[in-house]
């Protein structure tokens, strides 16, 4: 029923597609003696985006990110010839040289767009071929835009190759080396018949299992797991022309005037086995209208991370079509390849460490959301967030430690903006004094918000994570306290101790998922907490010197919070386990390893009063 | 209107009262220097020229003596980021472009009145400079309002930091020498020749240390720090005020005379010199357009038919 309206709305003649895309329209188009599989998706009355695999592929390894941009777009995928339904041409050799894909591309192209350019994504081969397509002249006019995604242009690669080869300094050689080893099976593929005997064998019996656990695709069986399909053993036998037909000739003679003629976008997964993030250094020089982003994702994202991808193309492309430049950050911050366009959750956001976090992600062009207790002070996050790159920012008041109330925002966050990318759990409340003067309700509180806060955020956040199976990350603010005792703070450093291990043990479970957990353990940094800290054993009047005092000294020692944002933020980036933050969170850190005893010895000691 | 300010002012300035018309005149003389300089920048203008371009007009309208010499700032270090040692505070040759923010500070001297003024300014529209002006507004209520109230300075400035805290930007006054947000400012001797020391004068630098002997032995200090020796109650005398907030890489301060007096009427107690300024101006305009916006809004509501 659904697949019918589908095939109806693109107004295509054709048969409808089963399978992986289901719905699609399917149609032959016939070009230089082969006959190439084409499936339309969505109104055609849309702009038109092209879809092209990469080997050993067939289109519908674009299955899921087509079915997630259909609603807004004419979304055209087809199989390269000689893979999945294409027909290859007679003779193999010399029949997949760029100039034949090239013409295979325009016939699509004429065919399924004849009067607009269409705007065309690449992944791995089909990015490699996008390259040709998007820097060669009599293509001019048919493209309006170009995503790149785990395949290099092989001219540029050749030029690259050859600088370093000629001027070899030792991080040249180590970049030489680096993609030299990530090309192994370049080489392998020149060898003559044995590739095409291991495709057509072994090879494609174990490619799903292999790439399952390796790629982390989804498994036969859940869902996106329609993917290899059948057609896999000769996609792979005859997909490996592409290199014999190419890569020599163009390493050896590299066009030197490969510049794109149309505004690249490029996807760069950071996880790829195959393509080093080096290659692309100098792509500026050869894309002047630019647009980096970086993935957490291995070689197949568009399997893995289809939500994340067709996000960035359809913000691409609809920028492009209306004619503004892609969003410019005010500050140029240098995580804004990887952070642009995610959904982040702060808690505790309305001050100190936790708003300077939401303005770091803000900077890097992410969507905010900013949760504290204090709404007035969330909101002015939220609208700060905005004026400094975040393309769209909210706030909301909610308690962390009422389990209920964190359950209901993450479905409200969930129905309205998506599943969070990243959730900082930062929200956190002090307590000081000794450990015979702690109350039973001193102990809930700070173990509601500092501990309860940090579970209600990890189960429900991040399980919506885990449920969408892309990928994320959880950053827990945690402290200095939690791995060096103090008599003065017994309450406050059991309940960050807790979120500590809590992390560590949630990073262990989550890591199969591609999910990152990360602690940050401040040390005394100048934020608010000082001076809702309670201070227990003392009468009011003490407790209100003491806590003058205390935000004295932190105002004197004077460690911005911003700091911290950015040790977040690379913690994010890097996927770090434990970050302590301010050198004596960092000397603490150490000697909690090496020296504990040093670290019980100052534990003992007592500030003056 | 003029001669009240006078009058108010010699019956609360006790004995060696300094005549607040002198000091008037030399502030707006500052204030439409600023103007003057802040029009006329251009991208591609370095601080260093934008500092010469305010001496130069002051030297042509007569000033011939400086608290300081005039400063310049753009971009990111309106903000003081990275600011660790005094002498980064002199003009660099740093270039402004589209879009970036700057300040303008300068501190002439004419006829022995002082003026000392901060303006912020950003070339082409910015909304996020202009919330942060915005933000500045709270501020100099807050000021007034609390030295009125006797609290002793140090109270104030952290007062102050608090609520930019909760404004959401950082206190960058803390960057000045002392950390001060106010120094006192008085008449200075004219001398045919006014050499400056590092940019400053050194007739001002010599009342302001006459000012810190006499502030010592009696308990207080001429310069308004977060540190205990600003620990005293509000001291009669003129005050450049200049709270100064930061914001990621952009900042913005004012900076004008606070008058101090002993008058028992807080009324009387301290006011600004002047509310004469682009500043105030502006966040009178600003808040005129809104009232007209909502009144229209209103208007055009009860004139569609029910």
């Amino acid at each position: 029923m659904e697949a019918n309206t589908v095939a109806a709305s693109t107004g295509a003649q054709g048969a409808v597609a089963t399978g992986a895309l289901a719905g699609a329209t399917e149609h032959l188009v016939s070009t230089g003696g082969v006959q190439l599989c084409v499936a339309e998706l969505g109104d055609r009355e849309r702009p038109t985006v092209v879809l092209v695999h990469g080997f050993p592929d067939s289109k519908e390894v674009w299955s899921e990110v087509a079915k997630r941009l259909a609603d807004r777009f004419h979304v055209v995928l087809y199989d390269l010839r000689g893979c999945g339904r294409s027909s290859a041409p007679k003779r193999l050799r010399g029949g997949y040289t760029l100039e034949k894909l090239t013409d295979d591309f325009l016939a699509v192209a004429d065919a399924v767009s004849p009067d607009a350019p269409v705007h065309l994504v690449g992944h791995d081969w089909g990015s490699v071929q996008g390259w040709e397509f998007a820097t060669v002249g009599r293509t001019e006019g048919r493209i309006a835009s170009f995503t790149t995604m785990s395949g290099p242009c092989l001219d540029h690669l050749g030029i690259w190759l050859h600088k370093r080869a000629v001027r070899p300094t030792p991080r040249r050689v180590g970049q030489l080396l680096g993609q030299g080893v990530k090309s192994w099976y370049v080489y392998a593929f020149h060898t003559p018949v044995l590739p095409e005997a291991l495709w057509r064998g072994p090879l494609a019996n174990a490619w799903p299992a292999l790439l399952s656990r390796v790629e982390r695709t989804p498994a036969r069986g859940e869902p996106g797991g329609d993917y290899p399909t059948s057609s896999l053993p000769t996609d792979g036998a005859r997909g490996v022309w592409m290199y014999r037909d190419n890569v020599r000739a163009r390493l050896r003679r590299p066009r030197t005037d490969a510049y794109a003629h149309v505004p690249v976008q490029l996807i760069h997964p950071t996880g790829d086995i195959f393509v080093s993030e080096q290659v692309f250094d100098e792509l500026d020089h050869w894309a002047p209208q630019l647009t980096r982003r970086s993935l957490v994702a291995k070689h197949w994202a568009p399997r893995t991370r289809p939500d994340q991808i067709s996000t960035w193309i359809a913000e691409f492309v609809t920028n492009v079509e209306d004619g503004t430049p892609g969003r410019k950050p005010r500050a140029e911050s240098q995580y804004a390849a990887r952070f642009g366009g995610q959904l982040v959750l702060v808690t505790g956001a309305a001050s100190g460490i936790g708003r300077a976090t939401a303005y770091a992600f803000a900077e890097a062009g992410a969507r905010v959301v900013a949760v504290d207790r204090d709404a007035e002070g969330s909101a002015r996050t939220a609208e700060m967030s905005r004026l400094i790159g975040a393309p769209e920012a909210w706030s909301e008041q909610v308690d962390v430690s009422d389990g209920l109330a964190m359950e209901k925002l993450a479905n409200k966050v969930a129905e309205t903006h998506g599943v969070v990318d990243v959730l900082v759990n930062n929200a956190g409340v002090g307590v000081s004094g000794a450990f015979m003067d702690t109350s039973p309700e001193h102990w809930q509180q700070v173990l509601d918000v500092n501990l309860w806060g940090v579970i209600h955020g990890c189960r429900t956040f991040g399980k919506q994570m885990a449920d969408r199976g892309q990928g994320g990350h959880i950053v827990n603010t945690a402290s200095a306290a939690a791995f060096q005792p103090t008599r003065m703070l017994p309450a406050y450093a059991t309940s960050k101790a807790a979120v500590l291990m809590l992390s560590e043990c949630l990073r262990a479970e989550l890591a199969g998922q591609g999910i990152g957990v990360s602690t940050i353990c401040p040390g005394i940094v100048n934020t608010n907490i000082t001076t809702t800290t309670r201070f227990v054993g003392v009468d009011r009047a003490e407790e209100q010197r003491r806590r003058t005092r205390s935000t004295r000294l932190y105002g004197k020692r004077n460690y911005p919070p911003e700091k911290v944002a950015d040790a977040i933020l690379r913690a994010v980036a890097r996927n770090k386990a434990v970050v302590p933050v301010t050198p004596k969170a960092c000397g603490a850190h150490l000697l909690s390893r090496f020296a504990p005893k040093a670290l019980r010895a100052l534990a003992r000691l007592e500030p003056k009063g | 209107m003029t001669t009240s300010v006078d009058d108010r002012l010699s019956t609360r300035l006790a004995g060696g009262a300094p005549e607040l018309r002198g000091f008037r005149e030399v502030q707006r003389l500052a204030y439409a220097c600023a103007e003057a300089v802040a029009a006329q920048l251009r991208p591609g203008v370095s601080e260093r020229e934008a500092a010469r371009m305010q001496r130069e007009w002051l030297r042509e309208r007569g000033v011939r003596d400086w608290f300081h010499l005039p400063f310049a700032w753009f971009s990111d270090r309106t903000a003081f980021t990275d600011f660790r040692l005094p002498f980064q505070f002199f003009p660099t040759n740093r270039k402004l472009e589209p879009g970036m923010p700057f300040i303008l500070d300068m501190a002439p001297v004419l006829n022995g009145y002082t003026a000392d003024i901060g303006y912020s300014g950003c070339l082409g529209p910015s909304p996020l400079h202009e919330k942060l002006l915005a933000g500045l507004e709270e501020n100099r209520e807050l000021i007034v309002r609390e030295v009125r109230e006797r609290r002793p300075p140090r109270e104030i400035y952290e007062n102050v930091e608090r609520l930019m805290a909760r404004q959401g930007y950082t206190n960058r006054h803390r960057a000045y020498p002392f950390g001060v947000i106010a120094h006192k400012v008085d008449r200075v001797k004219q001398r045919r020749w006014a050499p400056t020391v590092f940019g400053f004068g050194t007739q001002s630098l010599k009342g302001l240390a006459s000012d810190a002997l006499h502030g010592h032995r009696e308990g207080w200090s001429p310069l308004w720090s977060p540190h205990r020796f600003s620990g005293h109650p509000p001291q009669p005398g003129l005050w450049a005020v200049e709270p100064h907030l930061g914001f990621r890489g952009v900042g913005a301060k004012f900076e004008e005379i606070l008058v101090v007096t002993d008058s028992k009427d807080p009324e009387q107690s301290a006011f600004w010199l002047d509310d004469d300024l682009p500043h105030v101006r502006r966040w009178a305009e600003e808040k005129g357009a809104c009232a007209h916006a909502t009144a229209g809004r209103t208007a055009s509501s009860a004139r569609r038919p029910a």
